[in-house]
């Protein structure tokens, strides 16, 4: 193993240290065409290299041939050297006695990175057995160590566990125990916090800048965002359409960049795009929507036969006053779904009352709401799939209009969905096509056109923005900004992301595992946030600034944490403050200021005059 | 004109099975013989031109050629009729389960399961043995009774995932009816799926009758299905093996051109899933 | 897994139950009747016979009667073979259609894991390349179509293997047979495996485990084999499903001293306590591949043990 460096020592500068790993003009191809062209880059010991760029820019796959994991129909070129060996053209065999032995590589999608039949003991043991050649016995207390450096809260019991019973963080930290299993020179990330909560993902970052402080190892951090790369990164390349654009230190990249595509990436990692913009005219009148107790239950299905129920909603009260603009804010499964399929009665399972523009249609029958149901539209996450693959464009966006206003003949509909289309910024040239043939962008475009044709007053927004690109969601940000403005119409904004939904929503609302955890109008929430969960996920929303996300990041506790038991606050178990009151009570929803509630046993009164 | 492409493959079959129907149909009346006519003339006569058996007679003297065409024919239409009745049943119940949900669907589908775990085939077995020797009535409810499972169960799948599809929400919220998401958005989504099924299943029933046959269950002579020509011919194929092959090699054929047929649909309609 | 296996086998006695009750009275709806069709008997030797065996009865007493006599594990006694007890019938023929059974099974499900593996490690390779059109061909031909060619090739014109008969200690007798009824599922396997193992080849958990140095032969062995599997062992109760009925037309094929031809000749005879018997067999055969199934698939995949049934 002479061929690989030793590290770097301590007090030498880092761009003295010698090149852990070199690209030098790679290039991948698919039946010829390059997805993948002419990338050098190079990760030094001790340094941390970000890559940034859109989804489908190459980067993940530039990481992949280098170590001989691209698929087996691209055409690797260029060269890859790791310390002295070349790794393009390198045999099967040398290059499994570098990886998980050298080179750590943790990949985006937790969930299914895990092979799902063996124990997670099973799988962490495995390359330390075979790289290391030690007994069984030392492989099981080195996992088990690992276990703990990844912070997880238990890993004794985590050892004997089967991937599907881990969350998402605690996969995540699985991975990067297995990575970090034969101690390598360098380490591989690509995009590690995609797919987690805000919380979550600030806490696997944090990890990541301890483990890169402890071990001094080569990191490799690929990433859509430039905000993850804030905290962690010494130096930044951002790739577009399989080439490097700029690269240089940190510190120029983010306050110098040269590159106006980097620029555009910079400033969607600043101000997330958002729904929003001057908050619009709030009107007088009865709310369009209003839920009270608003309870959700779910039978569980599960091993233990009739274990119960799953709460996915508890007792929620909101009302949208007419052009009012509310935000619901909180992790997966933190019941804001669930919400709005609930008021929209879109599902079944709900107890409490709803009310659609002032009429109590909790009892109502399907049939009863449908002629109601045009006043409230509503577009998804995914644009793609809310679209019936079936249909074409225009036949999408007319269907409502068929439903609705009969009246109305085949030329007065096409008239109408004419005019529809254009004002959400479609090419009359696409009524014809299938949601398929279409991009992200002009998907959403359809949805949104689709729930606007019937003029709604409320527009439920589900994470409208999540599944696009940076550009795209700039645009339609936009559109939604000015459609608002002009129809006067409500909108409710669901989103994980409180950083996205800052500007614009005139009120917040803070679930937390199905219950309201605060509500409060946008400019106090963000200015003094009272529920200690609000001031969590505002802490965990990543800065683009590399002069304040490392500080930021020390701030964040690294350890996994356990979800309560039943009874008491649900927050308690990740809770700095809580107390023995806090495991025997649920805290009640208090009114703690102007418009302001809280579900929070130690909420700090008094600066709003209060108490 | 690859053959690897499915559209190719799918003209081919296609080809081959036109060309079966049209010989089932128009192929007898070529021949100066009836599927029962005997000529004791000619008894056993090998494939050739003998008397205008083209492909030979068996040891009654029967025409070969017309026998085995005219089986084609009722085994075509059974197959066709059998595969009618199955995707009725199957669809209506698979969707009817999927849409339905919760404990209609459970226990719809409970049934499916326990009527999957059983010899089935035994089933129509005991049916046709006891209720229908030789009615071809029988036999085909029989046959078409018991098709269905697979179907409804695929079926049934496809109608819970297009459930789960946000653009069934996003209809629900558009405000159309329950009739409506079903006949704009959820029969059109299921109708590529029932189609290549469908064409599967042909071939499939066609074993069934034949299978029937063949354990002398099915049509009773002097009628032919292929599969009582088979029979017959086994048993003779030591001294007139034509007996045997001809029949053997045109459903052979018949059921290849189907499951070539279903699989290049299949691959047509969800190149994804290969 | 003990719990959902214990849960799954006590599922299988309400299944067996019903089936039994359903074709009692199915039997006994049809039209015609045990010595109806038989030669010129008397009225009054036809009543006695009627009485000997209970079928005098009220339909409900009858059924009562046969429960009990099965609790005890009396199959009762075959109307038109000889009076011989059912249970001997089927203790005699049995073991033939078993080890017929059993030799197609394993030959199907190695036979066509086997072929699938090769066509996956190869690709691109002959194997590869002939197994898609093999297996369409194969499938397109039933049993009681190969049968009668493999004899008339294999055994009539090449003269290697014995085309008919059943000696006791002469395997090669077995050979043919269990071929014919093998055939089918070794494409279906082979078909499955290679589309199954390519799928989760390409799964984000083995990339995971290729990144980890492990090797190519263990990333196979230890971590794409078991899932690939999942598919081919759903497989397996169809699988049984067919293997029940391919038996009954390979036995008559090649005229061996099984126990398909009873449940034919049974329905036909109106012998109700032979059909009822094989349909008690072979229903319990299929229900017990169909649970083998699960709980291999179960033991498979960790997942499904934590579902309920």
């Amino acid at each position: 193993m002479s061929s690989i460096p030793t590290s770097a020592e301590p007090m030498r500068a880092q761009e003295e240290a010698p090149a852990l790993l070199a690209l030098h003009s790679l290039s991948v191809c698919f039946a010829g065409v390059p997805v993948v062209d002419a990338v050098s880059l190079t990760v030094r010991a001790g340094e941390c290299l970000g890559v940034v760029g859109e989804s489908g820019a190459g980067k993940s796959l530039t990481f992949l041939a280098a170590l001989g994991l691209a698929p087996s129909a691209a055409a690797v070129s260029g060269r890859a050297r790791f310390g002295a060996t070349e790794l393009i053209g390198c045999s099967e065999r040398a290059l499994d006695a570098l990886r998980g032995r050298h080179i750590g590589v943790v990949f985006q999608d937790p969930m299914g990175a895990l092979t799902p039949h063996l124990r997670i003991g099973a799988q962490l043991t495995e390359p330390i057995l075979r790289h290391t050649g030690c007994s069984r016995r030392a492989a099981r207390t080195r996992a088990l160590e690992l276990l703990e450096q990844v912070r997880l809260a238990a890993p004794a019991r985590c050892l004997q566990q089967y991937p599907h019973e881990l969350s998402g963080g605690m996969r995540q930290r699985v991975l990067l125990a297995l990575a970090l299993s034969c101690d390598p020179q360098l380490l591989i990330l690509d995009e590690p916090t995609t797919a987690l909560d805000v919380t979550i993902q600030a806490q696997i970052l944090a990890l990541l800048a301890h483990i890169k402080r402890e071990r001094r190892l080569g990191l490799v951090l690929v990433t859509h965002d430039f905000a993850a790369l804030a905290g962690l990164a010494d130096r930044v390349a951002v790739m577009r359409a399989g080439r490097v654009i700029e690269t240089g230190s940190a510190g120029q990249v983010f306050h110098t960049p040269r590159e106006p595509y980097t620029v555009e990436l910079l400033q969607a990692a600043r101000e997330p795009a958002g729904p929003g913009g001057a908050p619009g005219a709030r009107g007088a009148g009865a709310p369009v929507l209003a839920v009270e107790d608003l309870t959700v239950r779910y039978r569980q299905r599960g091993a233990r036969l009739r274990r119960g129920e799953i709460v996915a909603l508890q007792a929620v009260t909101v009302a949208i006053a007419p052009g009012e603009s509310l935000a619901v804010v909180g992790e997966s499964g933190c019941g804001k779904s669930t919400l709005t399929r609930a008021a929209l009665r879109l599902t079944g399972a709900a107890h409490g009352r709803i009310a659609w523009l002032g009429r109590e249609v909790g009892s109502w029958p399907e049939r009863r709401l449908r002629a109601l149901r045009r006043n409230l539209q509503l577009i998804f996450q995914d644009p793609l799939s809310s679209l019936d693959p079936r249909l074409s464009v225009e036949r999408l966006v007319a269907e409502p209009l068929e439903v609705h206003h009969g009246e109305l003949d085949a030329q007065a509909r096409a008239a109408r969905v004419a005019a529809m289309l254009e004002r959400v910024g479609l090419d009359p040239a696409l009524a014809a096509r299938r949601p398929h043939e279409l991009s992200g962008g002009q998907c959403q475009r359809v949805g949104i056109a689709r729930a606007m044709i019937l003029a709604p007053r409320l527009l439920v927004c589900d994470e409208p923005l999540s599944a696009l690109d940076v550009r795209a969601q700039r645009q339609i940000g936009a559109l939604l900004d000015a459609l608002r403005r002009e129809q006067g119409m409500s909108v409710l904004l669901v989103s994980h992301d409180l950083g996205a939904v800052r500007r614009g929503c005139e009120r917040v609302l803070v679930l937390y595992q199905g219950a309201m955890a605060e509500l409060a109008p946008s400019e106090a929430l963000f200015a003094r946030p009272l529920h200690p969960y609000t001031r969590a996920l505002l802490a965990a929303v990543p800065v683009a600034d590399p002069d304040v996300q490392p500080g930021r990041l020390a701030q964040v506790r690294l350890t996994d944490s356990e979800p309560a038991p039943a009874g008491g606050c649900a927050f308690r178990t990740r809770c700095p403050q809580a107390t023995a009151r806090c495991t025997e009570q649920r805290p009640p929803w208090v009114e703690a200021g102007a418009g302001r509630w809280v579900a929070c046993h130690h909420f700090e009164r008094g600066a709003d005059g209060m108490l | 004109m690859n053959p690897r492409e499915p559209r190719t493959r799918a003209r081919l079959a296609a080809l081959v099975l036109g060309a079966l129907v049209v010989l089932a149909l128009l192929g007898p009346a070529a021949s100066p013989y009836s599927y029962r006519a005997l000529d004791w003339r000619h008894l056993a006569v090998p494939p050739g031109f003998i008397a205008h058996h083209w492909l030979g007679t068996d040891a009654l003297g029967r025409d070969l050629y017309v026998r085995t065409l005219s089986g084609l024919r009722l085994s075509l239409l059974i197959g066709v009729l059998a595969t009618g009745v199955s995707v009725l049943i199957g669809v209506a119940w698979g969707a009817g389960a999927g849409w339905a949900g919760g404990r209609v669907d459970a226990g719809m589908m409970r049934v499916v399961d326990v009527l999957y775990a059983l010899p089935y085939l035994f089933i129509v077995l005991i049916l046709a043995a006891l209720f229908g020797r030789g009615n071809i009535a029988v036999l085909l409810v029989a046959i078409g009774a018991v098709g269905w499972l697979t179907l409804a169960r695929v079926v049934r799948a496809q109608t819970l995932s297009l459930k789960r599809q946000p653009f069934m929400e996003a209809a629900r919220a558009a405000g159309l009816s329950d009739l409506q998401m079903l006949r704009r958005h959820v029969l059109p989504n299921l109708a590529g799926t029932v189609v290549v099924y469908a064409t599967l299943m042909v071939p499939q029933m066609i074993v069934y009758e034949s299978f029937l046959s063949f354990l002398g269950l099915g049509v009773e002579p002097p009628r032919a299905s292929l599969g009582s020509l088979i029979n017959a011919g086994a048993r003779q194929m030591l001294s007139a093996p034509w007996l045997l092959l001809v029949p053997a090699v045109v459903l052979i054929v018949l059921l290849l051109a189907f499951n070539v047929l279903g699989d290049a649909l299949r691959d047509v309609l969800d190149p994804h899933q290969r | 897994m003990l719990g959902y296996a214990l849960r799954r086998i006590a599922g299988i006695f309400p299944v067996l139950l019903i089936l039994l009750t359903v074709s009692f009275f199915v039997i006994r709806l049809a039209p015609g009747g045990p010595f109806a069709a038989a030669r010129a008997l008397s009225g009054r030797t036809r009543a006695q016979l009627r009485q000997r065996y209970g079928l005098d009865r009220p339909l409900a007493v009858q059924y009562a009667a046969y429960l009990r006599a099965l609790a005890h594990g009396d199959l009762g006694r075959s109307y038109s073979l000889r009076d011989e007890p059912v249970a001997g019938l089927i203790g005699a023929g049995l073991p033939v259609s078993a080890e017929l059974g059993a030799a197609a099974l394993a030959l199907g499900a190695l036979g066509g894991i086997a072929l699938g593996m090769a066509a996956v490690l190869r690709r691109g390779g002959v194997i590869d390349r002939a197994l898609s059109p093999l297996a369409a061909v194969t499938l397109a031909l039933p049993s009681f179509v190969t049968g009668p060619l493999l004899a008339l090739i294999v055994g009539v014109w090449l003269r290697w293997l014995p085309v008919a008969g059943w000696q006791p200690d002469t395997p090669r007798d077995l050979v043919l047979p269990a071929i014919t009824l093998a055939l089918p599922l070794i494409a279906s396997i082979a078909r499955l495996t290679r589309a199954s193992l390519l799928e989760v080849l390409n799964a984000s958990y083995i990339r995971t485990a290729r990144a980890r140095g492990l090797g190519r032969a263990r990333v196979l062995w230890r971590h794409a084999l078991r899932p690939a599997l999942v598919p081919v062992v759903s497989y397996l109760g169809p699988a049984a499903t067919y293997l029940v009925t391919g038996s009954l037309v390979v036995e008559s094929v090649f005229e061996l001293p099984g126990t398909g031809r009873y449940l034919v000749m049974g329905a036909i005879d109106r012998d109700y306590t032979l059909v009822m018997g094989m349909v008690l067999v072979y229903g319990t055969l299929t229900l017990l591949a169909n649970l083998g199934a699960d709980l291999l698939h179960a033991w498979l995949d960790p997942r499904v043990r934590h579902e309920s049934p």
